[in-house]
């Protein structure tokens, strides 16, 4: 076996494959932010919050109903998916007339009634979510040991992402979304329902949020704040890959997960502040994005 | 700020008469005067704690009520400077006013940084920037080892001002935070009157506009960026004193959100809003420790509150009764 470096291509592999399930979440997370962005012109602050909801409510669902991991990763993107269309209809469509701003602060608030409300009510130990029996397990790839579930962690997230991608790029439904994005009124002219169109893409954009909080269930325990500090890192790649295109919030995150993975082999003190340092970095040479259009 | 939406940090923004109005310098007179008594009468470690969050809230209204930047990250420069204040008092046996200069120093350097860096993007752009780079000094504090980790640097001693008054005692300390702060808010004023304030705040409500009236905009924002910065850096400085500690919480993204909204609910682009909003929470959070998770709960329902139905903040609403910029 080859030697890379001096590091046993184990580690070298074991890492990389962290970093390619952090990059998973990264993916799914920016792709939700940019989604909402595209159509809102808010920034989401409480997607960290969603996310850890998903992975809340397919405990509950599990423990409380009953619904396996296979049912609940189809259910809780629809039911948190749902209560950010309220949340939308209720609070956030009364604040596109003013400053951006006030959609950035209003979703923080949100995110501090909701991790407060489920610290609340289970504590702040994390509870287990044990991997479905079709996915235990693991498979010898020869260079390393791949468990089942991590890979078809990245798998999904992957297929979401292209899903999400193909239907807002190559579908007619897409078409109006970027339509709307450029120039709400005149679709508004052209018959289609623009406010209603807004409130399901929040709503698709937080179900998104949820569906990666079931993809994480398993791997990290849940907890109330396992979302917060997670969306600071989104936030950073997010400035890193630029809102404008959903192309290039995907490439971005699965890509600084593996540069952080590989940080983590080299130089792991630096592991956990190599996404800031690439932003500072892109803010020197591009400071629109690596996939931005100049605002 | 874009052009297009409408200027909602107004309230402060009518033209004002040449000099200072006759209301403002009443107000501070009372206030001094009530903080002056206060000590006797209310607990002084409370009240130096509003104290503290009073300037911290005001230097963050510095920069977002009157350049229109929204800083998430300013826990970043009020943490570090409470970092370095109690590292020279502790470590280096420095005297108090030489340690809160230190760290005063040290939040103004890192504004520098942080701040050239996110003045190169606007809007919420600006606010994600600066919250990354505060959570990258987390990090960096979580880590590094002069900063006790978890356990923050603890027993900080409060030491003798210029080598000669004792600072143990509460009451004696009081009277230095309260010239501290008192110093800060007057500072801030006075930068807000300035002809580099109006400036600030034309390029608040119309950045296109000032560009072509040949203001060097990138230059104003960072210069007050920098000084919003050290103002911050002063008062985690002197928190640092205060309560004796440097702690993680000091630099935590909650803190930076703390105090926009201590901001936002005494008013934003208000003179004495950031003071107002920093008593209410300070003593909310006394008053509702014991219910925990629940204060948290309680902090997010006042944000949606406020960004909802109440955006002019307390002081902003008083002011609009009484139609003077408060």
């Amino acid at each position: 076996m080859f030697e890379l470096l001096g590091i046993p291509p184990q580690a070298l592999f074991g890492q990389l494959l962290l970093g390619l399930i952090n990059g998973s979440f990264y993916a799914l997370l920016s792709l939700g932010l940019a989604v909402i962005f595209g159509l809102l012109n808010i920034i989401n602050f409480s997607h960290g919050a969603q996310y850890m909801m998903g992975a809340f409510v397919a405990w509950m669902g599990l423990t409380y109903l009953g619904i396996p991991y296979w049912g609940a990763l189809v259910v809780v993107p629809l039911v948190v998916g749902a209560t950010g269309v309220v949340i939308e209809r209720l609070m956030i469509s009364r604040l596109y007339h003013l400053d951006h701003l006030y959609g950035l602060l209003l979703t923080f608030g949100l995110a501090l009634i909701i991790q407060g409300l489920f610290r609340n009510g289970f504590g702040v130990s994390g509870l287990p979510y044990s991997i479905p029996p079709q996915l235990s397990g693991g498979t010898n790839l020869g260079f390393m040991f791949l468990p089942n579930y991590r890979g078809w962690v990245v798998v999904a997230s992957l297929l979401v992402c292209f899903g999400t991608w193909f239907a807002i790029e190559r579908t007619r439904l897409g078409a109006y979304l970027r339509a709307a994005t450029e120039n709400p009124t005149l679709v508004g002219a052209f018959g289609i329902n623009v406010p209603r169109m807004i409130t399901l893409t929040y709503g698709f954009g937080v179900a998104l949020a949820a569906f990666a909080g079931v993809l994480a269930a398993p791997i990290y325990s849940v907890n109330p704040n396992m979302g917060a500090d997670l969306i600071i890192v989104v936030f950073a790649v997010v400035v890193i890959g630029g809102m404008g295109s959903i192309l290039g919030a995907i490439l971005t995150g699965f890509g600084l997960g593996i540069v952080e993975g590989l940080t983590k082999v080299f130089y792991p003190e630096a592991s956990s502040v190599a996404i800031f340092v690439i932003m500072a970095i892109v803010l020197l040479v591009k400071p629109a994005g690596l996939f931005g259009r100049t605002a | 700020m874009s052009v297009t939406t409408e200027t909602t940090y107004t309230s402060a923004s009518q033209a004002m008469p040449i000099g200072t109005p006759r209301h403002h310098i009443i107000i501070f007179a009372v206030l001094l005067v009530l903080l002056l008594i206060a000590p006797f009468v209310l607990y002084p470690v409370f009240i130096m704690k509003i104290l503290c969050f009073a300037l911290f809230a005001s230097a963050l209204n510095l920069l977002l009520g009157f350049g229109g930047l929204l800083s998430f990250g300013h826990a970043a420069f009020f943490g570090s400077a409470s970092y370095v204040t109690a590292h020279a008092a502790k470590v280096w046996g420095l005297t108090p006013e030489v340690a809160i200069l230190l760290g005063t120093v040290a939040a103004a350097f890192l504004g520098l940084v942080i701040g050239a860096l996110a003045i190169r993007r606007q809007g919420i752009y600006f606010a994600m920037v600066t919250l990354a780079f505060a959570q990258m000094i987390f990090f960096f504090a979580l880590q590094a080892p002069f900063t006790g980790g978890e356990d923050g640097i603890q027993a900080v001693p409060r030491g003798d001002l210029f080598g000669l008054i004792p600072l143990a005692n509460d009451l004696t300390l009081y009277f230095v935070v309260l010239t501290i702060v008192f110093g800060g808010l007057l500072a801030i004023y006075r930068i807000i009157h300035s002809p580099f304030g109006q400036v600030l705040k034309a390029i608040r409500d119309n950045e296109p506009r000032s560009i072509s009236l040949g203001y060097k905009v990138n230059r104003y924002k960072l210069a007050v960026f920098v000084m919003s910065a050290s103002l911050a850096g002063m008062a985690g400085s002197t928190k640092a004193l205060v309560f004796q500690l440097a702690s993680l919480t000091d630099v935590y993204w909650t803190m930076s959100g703390e105090v926009v909204l201590m901001t936002l609910l005494g008013g934003m682009g208000t003179i004495f809003g950031p003071f107002v909003g920093a008593a209410v929470i300070v003593t909310m959070q006394n008053y509702f420790a014991s219910f925990g998770a629940w204060v948290t709960i309680m902090q997010g329902t006042i944000f949606v509150i406020s960004v909802l139905l109440f955006r002019e903040g307390i002081v902003g609403v008083i002011s609009r009764w009484i139609k003077k910029p408060l």
